[in-house]
C-alpha cells in the first residue's frame, strides 16, 4: 500500500479489511476518465498507454510488495505479444483465444525464469531475471516465426467472441478498457488478500515471516508468476491493437522503461504505475515531433523527478492527502 | 547546438505542428515524414530527410503552383509500435496524405499495412526490405531508393566482375544476416566466384578479431560483410587495426551509406566496396543539390535516403498535379503512370509492384591521399544499369503483378 516502512506506520491505520474510501474514489475517477477519454485523446494512443499501465502494475505487484526488482518483464510482455500475434495469424485463433494463449505463454515463462530467479535477491536477482530476458530476445531474434526484425506484421483483430468486431477503434477500445480494469481489480485483491499480507511480511522482513511458517518461496514464486501472466496479458493485448508483435517488446530497453513508469508514478502505490505509464507514453508520443530531443527531455523528467519527487507522483500525492492510494 | 538553432527549431515545430492543423482543408496536401532522429539511423535519414522533402517542395514551386503543401515529422525511435500508432495518428486525426522515409523495415512493414488499410500513400526510402515490393507488395507504396535484392546483388555482380573473385562471407548470425549472405553467395557464384569459407557472428558482437583472423587467413580477396549497423562498423574498425586492407583484402559492405564512412573516417574505411542508387558528387546537378542542402543540413552531405526523400517528394507532388487529387492510390498509379525525371536519379519508371527503377554504382572508398576536398570520399567503380540493378517484376511474388 505504502513504498517504505516508516510512511506504513505514519498511514492512519491501514483498513486491511474493505476497501479504504479515498482508494475507491480514485478508482471512480480513474475509471470516468478512461470512459470519457477516448472521446477527446486519440484511442490508439489511449489503447496503448492502457496496456501499458497494465504492465506496470503487473512489475508493480513484484517490486512493490515482494520487494524484487525484476530487470526482465519485457520477456514477459513480448513472449506474449508473439504468442498471441502468432497463434492469430499463423492458426486463426479468435481474439479471445489468441490473448488468452499469449497468457499462458507469459505464465509458463514465468513458471520457469522465476523458480530459478526467486531464490537470489538484490541485485542478483534483478541480473538474472535480465539474462533470461535476453536469452528470450535472442531467441525471438533467431527463431522463424517471430520474423527477426520485421516481426510479427498485419495480425488480424478478429471478432471477439464472434459479436464485436474489433476493427472498430472504439469498440477495440472499450475492450482493451475492459482488460485493463479486470487486471487492475485482480492485481488490487491479489495485494488486498491474506496472500497480499503474507506478501508484504516477506518484503519487510523475510526471516521472520520464515518463523512465522509461511514458505516464503512459494509465496514468492506465484507472485513472480502472477506478475508475469499480467504482463503478459497486457502484451498479448498489445499485439492486437497493434496488430503486430516486434523485438521492441522484447528488448532490454522495454524493461527499463516499466521501471521508469513505475518510479515516476510511485511504487508501491496502487494508482502510481497507472499515472506512470500515461506519462512515459504521452512523453513518447507527443514528444516525437521534437525529433532528437524526445530522449533528452524524457532524460531530464527523470532526473526532476528523481531530485524532487521521489515517492513518485502518487506517492507523492498520497503524502500529501496522508491517505495511502 | 546554438540558441539560433534552438529557436529556429521552435519556430519551424511551431510552424509545423499545432496551429497548422486548424487550417486543414482538402486544399492541403499534407506530408509526414517518420523516421529516426535520435538514434543510430538519425544521420543517414533524420533531419536531413526533412530537409529534403521541403526542399523538394520548395524547387517544385507548389507555392506558385498555388498547391498548398505542409510537412511535418515525427521520431518513431525505432520502435514499431511507436512509428504504427504515430501512422495511424498521422491518418485519422491529423489528415496526412502521404508518409516518407521510415527507416528499420519492422517499422516500415507497419506503416505499408496501415497505409493500405486507410488508403493513404507511403514513399520508402530508407527501409531495405524488398519484401516491400514482393510478398508486402501495395498499391499505395512505392519502395524509392534501394532494396536488400539490389544491393546484394550490385556488390556481388560488380565486385566480381572487377577482379573479387574469391570471397569469405562475416555473417550476423539471424534470419537478416542468412538472408543477405544467400543472396550475395547466390550472385558470386553465378559470375564464376568462389566462396573460400565463411563465419556466422552473433548479433552486436564487440570483438571480431577471430572472425577477422579467420577472414585473413583464408585469403580470399573479399571479406563480404553480411550485417549491418554497428557490426559492419566494428568489422570495418578492427578489420583496420589487422591491417586488412593493407594486406591487399578487401571489404565489401551490405548496408553502408555515406554518412558511415564519414564516421568512420578514410583511414579506417579506405578500400572499403559497396553499393549505393546515389552520390552526391555524381555530376553537376547533384553537386548543386549537396551544396544547397549541406548549408542546411548541418553540413552533412546528402546520402542516397535524403535523395530518395526528395526525388519521390517531386515525383508525388507531379502526380497529386497532374491529379488534381491527393487520394493515395490514386496518386501511386498516377506516379506509376508518369515517367520520372529529377535532377538526382535522371530518368526512371516506377513499376507496378512499387519499385523505382534507376541505376546503382558499386563505389570504393577512397584512400585518404586521394580524397581532395571534404566529402570526397568514393571512386565509382561500375555502373549497374537500371534494368539489371533491382529484382526483376516475376521473381518477387508481388500480388499486384499477377493481375
Amino acid at each position: 500500500m505504502t513504498a517504505t516502512a516508516n510512511e506504513y506506520v505514519g498511514a492512519a491505520a491501514p483498513a486491511e479489511t474493505g476497501v479504504p474510501i479515498p482508494q475507491v474514489v480514485a478508482f471512480g475517477v480513474m475509471t470516468t476518465i478512461l470512459v470519457a477519454a477516448p472521446f477527446l485523446v486519440y484511442p490508439v494512443f489511449l489503447m496503448k498507454a492502457l496496456c501499458f499501465a497494465l504492465f506496470a502494475c503487473a512489475f508493480n505487484l513484484l517490486i512493490g510488495y515482494v520487494g524484487l526488482l525484476s530487470f526482465g518483464h519485457a520477456a514477459f510482455l513480448g513472449a506474449a505479444g508473439y504468442g498471441a500475434a502468432h497463434s492469430a495469424k499463423a492458426w486463426g485463433f479468435p481474439p479471445e483465444l489468441a490473448i488468452l494463449f499469449g497468457t499462458a505463454v507469459a505464465a509458463a515463462l514465468g513458471v520457469v525464469i522465476g523458480a530459478l530467479a526467486i531464490r537470489s535477491k538484490g541485485i542478483y536477482f534483478a541480473n538474472i531475471t535480465l539474462a533470461f530476458a535476453q536469452m528470450v530476445y535472442f531467441f525471438s531474434v533467431q527463431a522463424g516465426f517471430t520474423g527477426g526484425e520485421d516481426g510479427i506484421q498485419s495480425v488480424p483483430r478478429g471478432t471477439l467472441l464472434g459479436v464485436l468486431n474489433l476493427n472498430e477503434t472504439l469498440t477495440l477500445y472499450f475492450v482493451v478498457l475492459a482488460i485493463f480494469l479486470a487486471g487492475f481489480l485482480l492485481i488490487y485483491r491479489a495485494i488486498h488478500s491474506p496472500f497480499g499480507q503474507v506478501l508484504k511480511a516477506i518484503r519487510e522482513n523475510e526471516p521472520r515471516a520464515v518463523s512465522l511458517g509461511y514458505r516464503a518461496e512459494r509465496y514468492k514464486l506465484l507472485a513472480f508468476v502472477l506478475s508475469a501472466t499480467f504482463a503478459g496479458l497486457a502484451g498479448a493485448t498489445k499485439a492486437l491493437v497493434f496488430q503486430l508483435a516486434s523485438l521492441t517488446d522484447v528488448h532490454w530497453t522495454m524493461s527499463g522503461e516499466v521501471v521508469l513508469m513505475t518510479l515516476l508514478g510511485g511504487l508501491g502505490t496502487v494508482f502510481g504505475p497507472v499515472v506512470g505509464a500515461f506519462i512515459v507514453m504521452a512523453l513518447e508520443n507527443y514528444l516525437s515531433q521534437l525529433g532528437a530531443w524526445v530522449t533528452v527531455v524524457q532524460g531530464v523528467i527523470f532526473v526532476v523527478c528523481v531530485l524532487t519527487f521521489r515517492r513518485g507522483v502518487i506517492g507523492e500525492l498520497g503524502n500529501l492527502l496522508r491517505k495511502s492510494l | 547546438m546554438t540558441i539560433a538553432r534552438i529557436v529556429a527549431l521552435i519556430g519551424v515545430l511551431a510552424l509545423a505542428s499545432s496551429p497548422a492543423r486548424a487550417q486543414i482543408s482538402d486544399g492541403v496536401v499534407k506530408i509526414g515524414v517518420l523516421n529516426d532522429q535520435s538514434s543510430l539511423y538519425a544521420d543517414l535519414a533524420g533531419q536531413g530527410s526533412v530537409v529534403a522533402a521541403r526542399m523538394a517542395v520548395e524547387d517544385y514551386g507548389a507555392a506558385a503552383k498555388g498547391l498548398k503543401v505542409e510537412i511535418v515529422f515525427a521520431d518513431h525511435q525505432n520502435k514499431a509500435d511507436v512509428g504504427s500508432q504515430l501512422a495511424r495518428q498521422w491518418y485519422d486525426a491529423e489528415k496526412v496524405d502521404l508518409i516518407l522515409d521510415v527507416p528499420n523495415s519492422g517499422v516500415a512493414l507497419a506503416v505499408n499495412q496501415i497505409t493500405r488499410d486507410k488508403g493513404k500513400a507511403f514513399i520508402v526510402s530508407s527501409a531495405a526490405s524488398s519484401d516491400l515490393t514482393g510478398k508486402a507488395c501495395s498499391p499505395n507504396t512505392i519502395h524509392w531508393t534501394y532494396d536488400t535484392w539490389a544491393l546484394a546483388n550490385g556488390t556481388g555482380n560488380a565486385v566480381v566482375k572487377t577482379g573479387g573473385d574469391t570471397w569469405f562471407f562475416m555473417t550476423a548470425d539471424y534470419a537478416f544476416g542468412h538472408a543477405l549472405e544467400r543472396d550475395v553467395e547466390a550472385v558470386v557464384l553465378k559470375n564464376g566466384g568462389k566462396v573460400l569459407g565463411k563465419v556466422r557472428h552473433p548479433l552486436n558482437t564487440q570483438d571480431f578479431s577471430s572472425f577477422l583472423l579467420q577472414a585473413q587467413a583464408s585469403k580470399a580477396k573479399i571479406i563480404g560483410l553480411a550485417n549491418a549497423g554497428g557490426d559492419t562498423t566494428n568489422a570495418i574498425k578492427q578489420g583496420a587495426e589487422f591491417g586488412i586492407v593493407k594486406g591487399g583484402q578487401k571489404f565489401a559492405g551490405l548496408l553502408v551509406f555515406l554518412t558511415d564512412v564519414h564516421a568512420l573516417g578514410l583511414e579506417k574505411a579506405q578500400g572499403l566496396t559497396f553499393t549505393e542508387t546515389f552520390y552526391w558528387d555524381l555530376n553537376e546537378k547533384t553537386r548543386a543539390f549537396a551544396k544547397r542542402f549541406a548549408e542546411r543540413n548541418r553540413g552533412i552531405h546528402p546520402t542516397m535516403i535524403h535523395a530518395g526523400v526528395y526525388a519521390g517528394t517531386l515525383h508525388y507532388l507531379k502526380a497529386v498535379e497532374a491529379l488534381k487529387s491527393d487520394e493515395g492510390a490514386k496518386v501511386i498509379a498516377k506516379m506509376k503512370e508518369l515517367p520520372t525525371d529529377d535532377p538526382l536519379f535522371g530518368k526512371g519508371t516506377i513499376r507496378v509492384d512499387g519499385r523505382k527503377i534507376h541505376p546503382a554504382y558499386l563505389v570504393e572508398v577512397k584512400k585518404p591521399a586521394e580524397s581532395k576536398y571534404p566529402w570526397d570520399y568514393y571512386k565509382i567503380q561500375a555502373t549497374i544499369p537500371a534494368e539489371q540493378a533491382f529484382r526483376p517484376l516475376d521473381q518477387g511474388g508481388c500480388e499486384l503483378v499477377k493481375k
